[in-house]
């Protein structure tokens, strides 16, 4: 038994640490800090900075296609490191998830086509799974693609589909043959999003946001060069992207920087002329989540040790789904609890620009409470999560 | 980052699950568990000779370990067996005598039982609430639920003396001893004095009681970790092969999701329990054990309220092991602190 980290481990810690210092521009650093909007110039830029380090793709490509071979420990380290730096996230759909599945999946063509213009920032991807009838059922989706020629010809409607506002192209799961079982009907094609026929209508989030999109195919017409892997392949497909899409399930990094910031906002908020933090009852609410947050960490580490020693992280990586996403919006509850009744002004400009009538890290609190209700459900819903851990690890 | 145990303490670990396999199977444990002395006293000795005491004192006392995981591969794998041989007052006492620097061969070789005095009925866990005295070598007070009291040959009592809190051995035999067996098996004692003769072994011992009430409550985290796991394997077990309803009743959603919940819960169990016990010896000591007791009681508690809800009217028979691991889940908690007084001792960092 050993929780500390090796010599070399710590000395890419500091790497990164000096990294993001040097790096790291200071009005992202600080948008990422009170919870700001980020404009596509504003990830697309910090993309760059990343690119040109060399760990743009680093978390998430092996050495052969220009990652860094980064071990499961060094990537947690990198991700720990750019939560508490206030760094913009990596915008997944390419690097993540498209990047993994056409290294593994893709013809060479397809490689060396898409993935330079993943890394350059030339295109930026989004995800066409979910459907208005297929969330948590995502086989049952029924978006068709029907060969016609050397094109498949698309009509259906995709939603859910993040950042997809800024897109230039959708990574898409159709079907592509209606008996058998559903799964075996599915496939997945690369869908530029200047065809002819498409749609994409924005939907306004719960606390007012943009942030997903709905997609709408009519008479789509995709060469059919497009399709990743074989035809009704998609599914082997997106599981092979689900287990990638585990890095960082766990959000520990961000679960940290959430409790700093709830101790400091209950120490700052006042209750009974006292700071809240005092308050007994809040800060056994405070206490509770600390102690779920670090025993997390310490889970986390364990399934990353495993994941290094044995390979693949296992099916067990579920329960960071469920436990990590908890815990965040527990704090988030905690956070908006504690600024209390000024929690309730709409966010709006010029809240931001006000820090006399609002300090700027409390303006999204209330909004950062509600959309973090998605955690729980998006990536595969908690009960979800809880059906694969009944099967694969309880064997029920 | 290594999670894996040393050869030395899973070899350890299995000698102790053999033997507790072999001499301590389920219709002997329910037997002697509750019946006084409360454990198989002549197994004592043969489960010292595995060097389960050994492992729980430093070189320099004269053991081979005393380290967080030494405490932690122990007191689980007691866990997991359910023992209710007294290894928790014995190590409190060991800790104890360590501090004090004073000789342990007796105890930790098994020829001479030891049990730690300190909590009382109205401080059951709060050092300062202490109302033993000790005045010229005579104690006076009452200690309450001494755990393994019941046949104990020396006491190591915390009382009151002047302003400080000093350590005192008392002889079983001129105490006023009542013992007694527990809900969950294995014995504990009140010890009553009356200007009861003490031989001073710290004068302030208040450093030492909290150390070794942090060594206790991470034996606890451990051996609690260990009862879950059996109590999880029964569970399953259980919802795989009872039929209701023409199918296994683990086919059932409602009580899948449950179960999931509970392995969620142990998997957090166990990472608090090994990060308490990678704090051992460090000034975080005493805040990340806080921190795994509190977890633990919750945790504890959860297993066993689920097992014997989902094992049904099964798991209110005695005849049913689930019934006897869920007794001892739910009654660690209220041993050397529980959930909510663990709490208070973490919320008391936040005030500065």
């Amino acid at each position: 038994m050993d929780l500390n980290f090796t010599r070399e481990e710590e000395e890419f810690r500091d790497e990164v640490r000096t990294f993001l210092d040097e790096k790291l521009p200071d009005d992202l650093a600080e948008k990422v800090r009170i919870g700001g909007e980020l404009e596509k110039d504003d990830m697309e830029r910090w993309h760059a900075i990343l690119n040109e380090k060399g760990w743009l793709a680093a978390p998430f490509w092996p050495k052969e296609f220009g990652g860094q071979g980064w071990t499961p420990v060094e990537r947690h380290i990198f991700e720990e490191e750019c939560a508490r730096a206030n760094a913009p996230r990596i915008v997944p759909f390419g690097l993540a998830m498209l990047g993994p599945v056409l290294q593994k999946f893709g013809t060479k063509a397809q490689q060396e086509y898409y993935l330079p213009r993943i890394l350059d920032g030339t295109d930026w991807w989004c995800q066409g799974y979910s459907e208005p009838g297929a969330g948590s059922d995502l086989a049952s989706l029924k978006t068709r693609a029907v060969r016609e020629g050397d094109e498949y010809v698309i009509n259906g409607q995709k939603t859910w589909t993040t950042l997809g506002q800024h897109a230039d192209k959708i990574f898409c799961l159709v079907r592509t043959k209606t008996d058998g079982k559903p799964q075996e009907g599915i496939s997945f094609i690369l869908v530029d999003l200047d065809t002819p026929g498409i749609e994409m209508r924005p939907i306004k989030l719960i606390e007012g946001g943009h942030e997903v999109n709905e997609v709408f195919f009519t008479d789509v017409r995709v060469p059919a060069e497009n399709l990743v892997g074989e035809e009704n392949q998609g599914w082997t497909i997106a599981k092979f992207l689900l287990t990638h899409e585990r890095t960082n399930i766990a959000g520990v990094g961000f679960s940290m920087k959430a409790l700093e910031e709830l101790k400091a906002l209950a120490r700052r908020m006042k209750r009974h002329g006292r700071p809240l933090i005092e308050n007994p009852l809040f800060a056994a609410r405070i206490a509770n989540a600390e102690i779920e947050l670090e025993a997390m960490k310490i889970t986390n580490l364990r399934m990353l040790y495993t994941a290094q020693t044995q390979g693949a992280p296992g099916p067990e990586t579920s329960i960071l789904k469920i436990k990590g996403t908890v815990i965040r919006q527990t704090l988030n509850d905690l956070s908006r609890r504690a600024l209390g009744p000024a929690a309730a002004p709409f966010p709006s400009e010029e809240m931001f620009g006000n820090a006399a009538l609002v300090a700027p890290e409390d303006v999204n609190n209330a909004a950062d409470y509600f959309n973090n209700r998605k955690l729980s459900i998006f990536g595969g819903s908690n009960e979800i999560q809880r059906n694969i851990l009944t099967k694969a690890m309880l064997e029920l | 980052m290594d999670f894996s145990l040393t050869e030395d303490r899973r070899m350890l670990s299995d000698s102790l699950s053999r033997f507790l396999a072999d001499k301590y199977p389920y219709d002997h444990r329910a037997k002697v568990a509750y019946e006084a002395p409360f454990h198989d006293a002549a197994l004592w000795g043969e489960m010292c000779e595995i060097g389960v005491l050994y492992a729980l004192a430093p070189e320099d006392a004269g053991g081979f370990g005393g380290a967080g995981f030494d405490i932690t591969t122990v007191f689980e794998t007691l866990g997991r067996g359910l023992s209710p041989a007294p290894v928790l007052g014995t190590l409190l006492a060991s800790r104890l005598l360590t501090a004090a620097g004073a000789d342990q061969a007796s105890l930790l070789d098994g020829s001479v039982r030891y049990a730690a005095a300190i909590g009382e009925l109205d401080a059951p866990y709060d050092l300062d609430g202490i109302e033993t005295t000790a005045e010229g070598g005579k104690l006076t007070g009452r200690k309450s639920v001494v755990y393994g009291g019941n046949d104990a040959e020396v006491f190591l009592v915390a009382a009151k003396s002047g302003g400080t809190l000093a350590l005192y051995e008392v002889k079983a035999e001129d105490a006023d001893v009542t013992g007694y067996g527990m809900i969950d098996g294995g014995g504990a004692a009140e010890l009553f004095l009356d200007g009861t003769p003490g031989t001073e072994v710290l004068s302030d011992a208040r450093a030492a009681l909290e150390d070794a009430l942090d060594a206790g409550r991470l034996a606890l985290c451990a051996e609690a970790v260990g009862a879950m796991d059996a109590t999880n394997e029964m569970l399953l077990e259980y919802l795989r092969t009872r039929k209701q309803f023409g199918v296994p009743i683990g086919k059932f959603q409602a009580l899948q999701h449950r179960a999931v919940d509970l392995v969620t819960e142990i998997e957090q169990a166990r990472s608090i329990t090994i990060l308490a016990a990678s704090k051992m010896g460090t000034p975080e000591q005493a805040h990340f054990v806080a921190m795994a007791k509190s977890l633990i009681g919750r945790a504890a508690r959860l297993v066993a309220e689920e097992a014997i809800q989902m094992h049904g009217g099964i798991a209110m028979t005695w005849e049913a092991a689930v019934s006897h691991y869920a007794k001892r889940l739910v009654m660690i908690d209220a041993q050397l602190g529980d959930e909510d007084y663990q709490l208070e001792r973490v919320m008391a960092g936040y005030a500065a």
